[in-house]
């Protein structure tokens, strides 16, 4: 049978909603019945994009971010929007140890972090203002539910 | 976040409790910082049983922690890394510069 499901959120962006935001998704994907590495891999690359928007993109207003959730099949797709100052050039923020702000003590490893937690990672440049990265995980069956359908 | 620490046997034991982010990680620094600036220790072992979550943030204030550490000569290690901290760490290269001990 077709499982599809959805949710959308938006929140201020402010790093004290950086919480909010990864047990919000988490939370939603509890309904694949992920294992807990699947779980914290999800939660870290949600912290991660969210901290890309409140760090990066609204660095002298104050912005929202828009979060969203699909789930099709096994398949999770999160979707983390701003309306910022955007990115010039995205494959240059995707390279390892990248960081604009090297005097904050940042790792630059948020885009590797993403990649390397999940299966895809989309980001682009929004038509009117900001940047949406696309996050894909397809969440393993496990046995006992496997045997159960 | 909560940070204790304790001084035994000249080395400095820092236990971080909590979630490790954006949002924690002024505290964090600050507070490491504080504590790093005290003397009669020749090493500090980082203790992350307590740790709840961590992302690439929680990279930088570690790395930013060992510069300030590497000017006098004092190592830092980590210990009881979660599988998921173990998995950023080894990722972002962090156990070169900080190695884990068991």
């Amino acid at each position: 049978m077709e499982n599809k499901n959805f949710m959308e959120v938006t929140f201020n962006a402010e790093s004290k909603n950086e919480g909010f935001a990864r047990t919000c998704v988490a939370a939603f994907c509890l309904q694949l019945n992920p294992t807990l590495d699947e779980i914290a891999d999800i939660k870290t690359v949600v912290s991660e994009a969210v901290t890309n928007c409140v760090v990066h993109a609204y660095p002298h207003q104050k912005g929202i971010i828009c979060l969203r959730c699909e789930i099709e099949d096994r398949r999770i797709k999160i979707q983390v929007s701003d309306k910022g100052i955007g990115i010039k050039d995205i494959n240059e923020a995707r390279q390892p140890f990248y960081t604009t702000k090297p005097r904050e003590e940042r790792s630059g490893m948020g885009f590797t972090v993403m990649e390397g937690f999940m299966d895809k990672v989309e980001v682009e440049k929004n038509k009117d203002k900001g940047i949406t990265v696309t996050l894909y995980k397809d969440i393993a069956l496990q046995v006992s539910q496997a045997e159960g359908e | 976040m909560h940070i204790k620490s304790k001084t035994y046997n000249g080395t400095l034991y820092v236990m971080l409790c909590g979630e490790l982010d954006e949002y924690s990680a002024t505290h964090t620094r600050l507070t490491l910082d504080e504590t790093f600036a005290g003397r009669g220790f020749k090493q500090v072992i980082i203790d992350l049983s307590e740790l709840d979550f961590m992302d690439s943030t929680g990279i930088g204030v570690l790395i930013g922690r060992y510069k300030k550490m590497k000017e006098k000569n004092i190592p830092i290690y980590i210990a009881n890394p979660s599988t998921h901290a173990e998995k950023i760490f080894k990722m972002t290269g962090l156990y070169d510069i900080m190695p884990k001990i068991v």
